[in-house]
C-alpha cells in the first residue's frame, strides 16, 4: 500500500467566491482510515478552515453523508483504501444547495420530516395505567426496516426526481409516513394521506430505486413509497365505490 | 443583533444538468425502462393494424405481411422486441418491491413474488404460440 | 427533548426555544445500543433496581434520587412506549426485557440494540406534535446569561450566519450531555465537549463528583466505537491472551457458561475496566496495533442469537475491524464512555443557580453515584428530562415579571465583542489539535482507570499551561458562515475547563470509590468521603473544592459484592 493518497475536497464560501473550486491534499493513507479520518487531517494539520459536519464517527448519527468519488456515502464507514491509488474527490451531498465547503442546507428536509406527522396518532388514548400497546415480534416486523432511517439524506442526494423538483416530498418523509402507517398502534393512517397523495408526494416518484442503493441502513425506502402507491389507489378505489365507509 | 452584515449567506446552488440520466448505470437503466414505454406503445398500434388488416380479408392480410418484410420494419420490430421484453423483466423484477405478502408471520422472499409473473407469462406464450401455429 | 415536550405539556402558554450545537437527531444518545432499565418483570422490585443502582455506585448514590428515579422509571419507558418507541417484544406482545451488567433481575428494555437511537428518533418526532417548541438548530451556545443572581438566557452563535443571538430566557435546562472528548480513548461522538458543564461552571454553579469518570469495558480499539453490554448479557465472555476468563480472578465470581447476574462479564462497568488494568499490568493482555486489548468472544451464541439480538454489533465489527462476531473474537479495550458528574442539581434537575436547571449527563443528581449501571443513563434522560421540565415550567422557577433587558444586553454585547475579536484575529502560535493532544496525552497518564496524587497534580499543572497556551490558538477560518474552527476552539476551552475540574475533583478525594481508584489511596473511606465533591470557581478563577454529604434513606453503606451473595 503506498504511503499517501490525494484527496481533492470541494472548498466553497459565500464570502470567497461564487462558486466552488477543488483543494489538493496529500493524507496519509491507513488501512483503518475512513474519508472521514482524511478530512480530519486536513483540518487538524493542512487546513483549519475546512468545514463539514460529523459527530459519531459509527454510521449512526447520519451527520457526515458526502459525495465520494461521484456517489453519496457516509463518510465514516467509507474506507480511503477503497480508492486507491486515488484521487478520492470529495464534494458536498448532490441535490442540496450549498452553505460552505461540504456542508449543505437542510432546512427542506427537515421540513418534510414533520409534514408527514410522524408521530403516533390514535383515537382512543390508552392510559399509562393499562401498561403497553401490545405489539407482537411480527408486527414489529413490518414496520421495523422502516424505523431505522437515520435521517442521513443520501436518498435525496440519489432521487433524480429530486434533483429536477426540490418541491418532491422525498424517499426518507415518505418512509417515515409509512412507519408509522404500519406501525399496529397508530390509527393515524388517514390523516397523512393527504399529504402522501398530492402531486409532489409519492406520485412524483417514477420508481428509480437509487434512493434505496444508496442507503446505508438498508430502509428501502422506495419500497415504502410503491408499497404507498399500492394503498393509496386501493384506497382511493374504495372510497369511489364504497363511499359509505368511513375515513 | 447581529456580528458583521446579518445577511444570509448566498448558498450555492447546483441544478442537475439534462444530461444527468448519462452519470450513472442505474439511471440510465432507469431512463431505457421509461423509454420502453414508446416500444410498447408501439407494438399496440401493430397489433391494431394487424387485427384490422385481418378483418379485411385475405388480401388486406397479405399486404400487410408484405409491409412487414420491409427490412426497415423488421430491424424496428426487432429493437421494439427487446425494449417489450426489457420492459416486461423490469416490470415483474419490480413486482416484489411493492408487493409485501407475509405467510405465517414471515415476508414471502422477493423471488417467490416474481416468479409467479414469470410463469403467467410463460403460459400466456405457450397458449398464444398454440393458437396461432396451429392454424 | 424529553425536557421540552414535559414543559410544554405543564404550561402549554410557555414557549420553549430547543437550542443546539447540531440538529436534534444527531444528539449523542442516538448512538446508545443496550437498553433502558425500568421494573417491569412480576419477579422485580423498586427496591432491588435501587439497591442494585447504589450499591452499583458504590454507595455515593442520593438514595432519596435513586427511590424517585426506580419508582418513575417504569412510567418513563411506557411512556415512550405509548409514544411509538419499538421496544423488543415477548411473542404475546408485551414489554421484552433483558439482563444487563451489575442487575440482579431482568429489568433492561431494549429495542434490538439501537435503544437509543429509537429512543432519540421517538422523542424528536413526538415533539414535532408541539407547536410551543421552536427549535434553533445548529447554535452554539458560548455563555450563559446571569444577572441579579439569575440565569436569564444564552448567547449563541448561529452557525449558519455567524450572527450572535441572544437568546433571553426565564430559565434554562441543560442538556447538553457528557465529556468523553477530553479523553483520547472514547466511544463518545466529537461533540461531546463538555459543553454545559464548563457553561454552568463559568456562571457560578457547581459541578459535582467530576473525578467519577466510566470506562465502558468493551470498545473498539482503534476508533473506540462501542461494543455494546448487551453482548455480554446474551453471554459473551472476555478472555486474555491464553483465552482465560480472567474476570474470575477479580472477585467477580466463578465462571458459568451461561451468563449470571451480577456475575463476571455481568459486574459492574468499573469493576471489568480495573480488571483490564490488573491483566495489563500482568503481562496477560495482547499488544496490538493501537495499545493493549482483550476479547470479547461471542462464537458461542451463535448465527441466530447474534443476527436477531446484537445486528448492529455485528455490522460494526465487520466494518470498522473486518471481523465476523459469529467466526472470530471481537479486539476490545476499555474506553471512557460516560461522565458520573456533572452540573450539580437537586431531585427536580434544579441548580444552586436560579433560573437554571440540568438533566441528563450532563447532569449529577446524583444517582449514579461513583460508577454508572448500564441502562440507568437512558431511563435517566426520560425521568430528569421530565423532572426539570416539569420544575422549570412551574411559576418558582421562573424570572418573575420582566427581565431587565438592560444588564443582560450588556452582558451580551460583551460576548459578541469576544467572539468577533476571535473570529478576526490572525497570528496565533498554538494549533488547536496540538493542544488537544496535549490535554489528551495528561489526562490519559494523569487521571485515568488508576490515578495517584502525583500524576494528578502533574496534569493540573499541565492543564494550568494549557489554559494559558489556547489563548494564542491560531484560527484561520474567518468566513462567518458555518466557521467549525471557531466552533472548535470554543470546545477546546469548554474541555479545558472541565478537565481542570475533573483532576482538581479527584486530587482532593483521598480514597477509592467505584471508577475513582487512587493507588496511594486504595481503599473506600467512609468516614471523610461518603460524599460529593463540589467544585466551583474562586474569585481569581483558581477551582475550589468542597464536600456535599451523600443522602442515604434506606441502604447504609456496606461492602461491594459480585459474583457471590453478600
Amino acid at each position: 500500500m503506498a504511503e499517501t493518497i490525494a484527496v481533492e475536497v470541494a472548498r466553497y464560501s459565500p464570502e470567497r467566491g461564487s462558486e466552488p473550486i477543488y483543494q489538493r491534499y496529500e493524507v496519509p493513507l491507513r488501512k483503518d482510515w475512513v474519508v472521514l479520518d482524511a478530512l480530519n487531517y486536513i483540518k487538524d494539520r493542512v487546513d483549519g478552515s475546512l468545514s463539514f459536519r460529523w459527530s459519531c464517527r459509527m454510521g449512526i448519527c447520519g451527520s457526515c453523508g458526502m459525495t465520494v468519488n461521484g456517489v453519496e456515502k457516509l463518510t465514516c464507514e467509507t474506507f480511503l483504501w477503497e480508492y486507491a491509488p486515488g484521487p478520492v474527490r470529495v464534494a458536498p451531498l448532490r441535490n442540496f444547495p450549498v452553505l460552505r465547503d461540504l456542508v449543505i442546507d437542510m432546512t427542506d428536509f427537515m421540513d418534510k420530516l414533520a409534514k408527514v406527522r410522524p408521530w403516533i396518532i390514535r383515537q382512543d388514548e390508552k392510559a399509562l395505567s393499562e401498561g403497553e400497546y401490545l405489539q407482537t415480534p411480527d408486527q414489529l416486523e413490518t414496520y421495523k426496516q422502516f424505523s431505522m432511517c437515520i435521517n442521513c439524506m443520501l436518498c435525496y442526494a440519489a432521487c433524480p426526481v429530486y434533483g429536477l423538483d426540490p418541491t418532491f416530498m422525498g424517499p426518507a418523509a415518505i418512509a417515515l409516513a409509512q412507519r408509522y402507517n404500519m406501525d399496529s398502534r397508530d390509527q393515524g393512517a388517514s390523516q397523512r394521506t393527504d399529504i402522501l397523495s398530492q402531486h409532489d408526494g409519492i406520485w412524483d416518484c417514477t420508481f428509480v430505486e437509487e434512493c434505496s442503493r444508496a442507503c446505508p441502513k438498508g430502509v428501502d425506502p422506495a419500497a415504502a413509497i410503491q408499497q404507498y402507491k399500492l394503498t393509496a389507489t386501493t384506497e382511493w378505489f374504495k372510497s369511489l365505490l364504497m363511499p359509505w365507509r368511513g375515513r | 443583533m447581529s456580528a458583521g452584515s446579518g445577511r444570509l449567506p448566498r448558498p450555492y446552488l447546483r441544478r442537475p444538468s439534462a444530461w444527468w440520466w448519462l452519470g450513472r448505470w442505474t439511471y440510465l437503466t432507469f431512463m431505457l425502462r421509461d423509454f420502453s414505454c414508446v416500444f410498447m406503445a408501439y407494438f399496440v398500434v401493430v397489433t391494431l393494424l394487424q387485427i384490422r388488416a385481418l378483418g379485411n380479408g385475405p388480401e388486406a392480410y397479405a399486404a400487410f405481411e408484405a409491409h412487414l418484410r420491409n427490412p426497415l420494419l423488421i430491424v424496428l420490430n426487432a429493437i421494439s422486441l427487446l425494449f417489450v421484453v426489457y420492459h416486461a423483466v423490469t416490470f415483474f423484477n419490480a413486482a416484489s418491491t411493492a408487493t409485501v405478502v407475509r405467510v405465517g408471520g414471515k415476508r414471502v422472499p422477493d423471488f417467490y413474488i416474481t416468479l409467479p409473473n414469470y410463469i403467467a407469462w410463460a403460459a400466456a406464450s405457450v397458449v398464444v404460440a398454440w393458437l396461432v401455429l396451429r392454424a | 427533548m424529553r425536557a421540552a415536550i414535559a414543559v410544554a405539556e405543564t404550561n402549554p402558554k410557555l414557549s420553549i426555544a430547543v437550542v443546539s450545537k447540531v440538529y436534534s437527531m444527531r444528539s449523542h444518545t442516538v448512538s446508545a445500543e443496550g437498553g433502558a432499565a425500568g421494573v417491569i418483570a412480576s419477579d422485580d422490585s423498586l427496591d432491588e433496581h435501587a439497591y442494585d443502582t447504589i450499591s452499583g455506585g458504590d454507595w455515593l448514590s442520593d438514595q432519596d434520587a435513586v427511590e424517585a428515579f426506580v419508582k418513575e422509571a417504569p412510567e418513563e419507558l411506557l411512556r415512550l412506549e405509548h409514544w411509538g418507541c419499538p421496544w423488543s417484544r415477548q411473542p404475546d406482545g408485551r414489554i421484552a426485557v433483558r439482563p444487563f451488567g451489575g442487575m440482579i433481575k431482568k429489568r433492561t428494555w431494549f429495542a434490538a440494540d439501537k435503544t437509543g437511537f429509537h429512543m432519540l428518533h421517538t422523542l424528536f418526532q413526538t415533539s414535532l406534535k408541539y407547536t410551543a417548541v421552536t427549535r434553533y438548530d445548529e447554535a452554539f451556545v458560548t455563555k450563559l446569561l446571569v444577572d441579579d443572581g439569575r440565569v436569564q438566557g444564552v448567547v449563541a452563535i448561529d452557525l449558519l450566519t455567524g450572527k450572535i443571538l441572544a437568546i433571553t430566557a426565564k430559565a434554562v435546562i441543560l442538556c447538553t450531555g457528557g465529556c468523553g472528548r477530553v479523553f483520547p480513548y472514547t466511544t463518545n461522538a466529537n461533540i461531546k465537549n463538555g459543553d454545559g458543564m464548563a457553561l454552568a461552571l463559568a456562571a457560578g454553579a457547581p459541578l459535582k463528583d467530576m473525578e467519577f469518570i466510566q470506562y465502558h469495558p468493551t470498545g473498539l480499539p482503534f476508533t473506540g466505537i462501542l461494543i455494546t453490554e448487551a453482548t455480554r448479557a446474551e453471554g459473551g465472555y472476555l478472555v486474555n491472551k491464553d483465552g482465560y476468563r480472567y474476570l474470575q480472578d477479580y472477585n467477580l465470581g466463578t465462571p458459568q457458561p451461561q451468563p449470571v447476574l451480577r456475575t463476571m462479564e455481568l459486574g459492574p462497568r468499573d469493576r471489568l475496566s480495573q480488571a483490564f488494568v490488573k491483566e495489563m499490568e500482568k503481562g496477560r493482555t495482547v499488544e496490538g496495533p493501537y495499545g493493549h486489548i482483550v476479547y470479547l468472544d461471542l462464537r458461542h451464541l451463535g448465527a441466530e442469537v447474534i443476527e436477531t439480538k446484537l445486528p448492529m454489533v455485528r455490522e460494526l465489527c465487520l466494518k470498522y475491524e473486518n471481523i465476523d462476531p459469529i467466526k472470530e473474537m471481537i479486539p476490545v479495550r476499555p474506553v471512557v464512555h460516560y461522565m458520573m458528574g456533572g452540573v450539580h442539581t437537586d431531585i427536580n434537575g434544579v441548580t444552586p443557580l436560579e433560573g437554571l436547571l440540568a438533566a441528563g449527563e450532563v447532569a449529577c443528581v446524583s444517582i449514579n453515584g461513583a460508577n454508572r449501571l448500564g441502562s440507568n443513563s437512558l431511563t435517566e434522560l426520560l425521568v430528569f428530562g421530565a423532572r426539570a421540565g416539569r420544575a422549570a415550567a412551574v411559576s418558582e422557577q421562573l424570572a418573575p415579571g420582566g427581565q431587565k433587558l438592560g444588564p443582560i444586553m450588556a452582558q451580551a454585547l460583551d460576548e459578541e465583542r469576544r467572539l468577533e475579536e476571535r473570529l478576526s484575529r490572525t497570528g496565533g502560535r498554538e494549533s488547536i489539535a496540538g493542544i488537544r493532544e496535549e490535554m489528551h496525552h495528561t489526562m490519559e497518564t494523569g487521571a485515568g482507570i488508576y490515578r495517584s496524587g502525583a500524576s494528578l497534580a502533574e496534569s493540573a499543572n499541565k492543564l494550568s499551561e494549557l489554559k494559558e497556551r489556547v489563548e494564542s490558538v491560531a484560527i484561520d477560518d474567518h468566513s462567518r458562515t458555518f466557521n467549525t474552527q471557531l466552533t472548535a476552539a470554543l470546545e477546546l476551552s469548554f474541555m479545558l475547563d472541565v478537565a481542570e475540574a475533573i483532576v482538581h475533583s479527584a486530587l482532593h478525594r483521598t480514597e477509592s470509590r467505584g471508577a475513582h481508584q487512587r493507588t496511594d489511596f486504595a481503599a473506600r473511606d467512609d468516614q471523610k468521603f461518603l460524599a460529593h465533591s463540589l467544585v466551583s470557581r474562586n474569585a481569581d478563577g483558581s477551582p475550589k473544592v468542597e464536600y456535599l454529604p451523600v443522602k442515604i434513606t434506606r441502604w447504609p453503606p456496606a461492602e461491594r459484592v459480585y459474583g457471590r451473595k453478600a
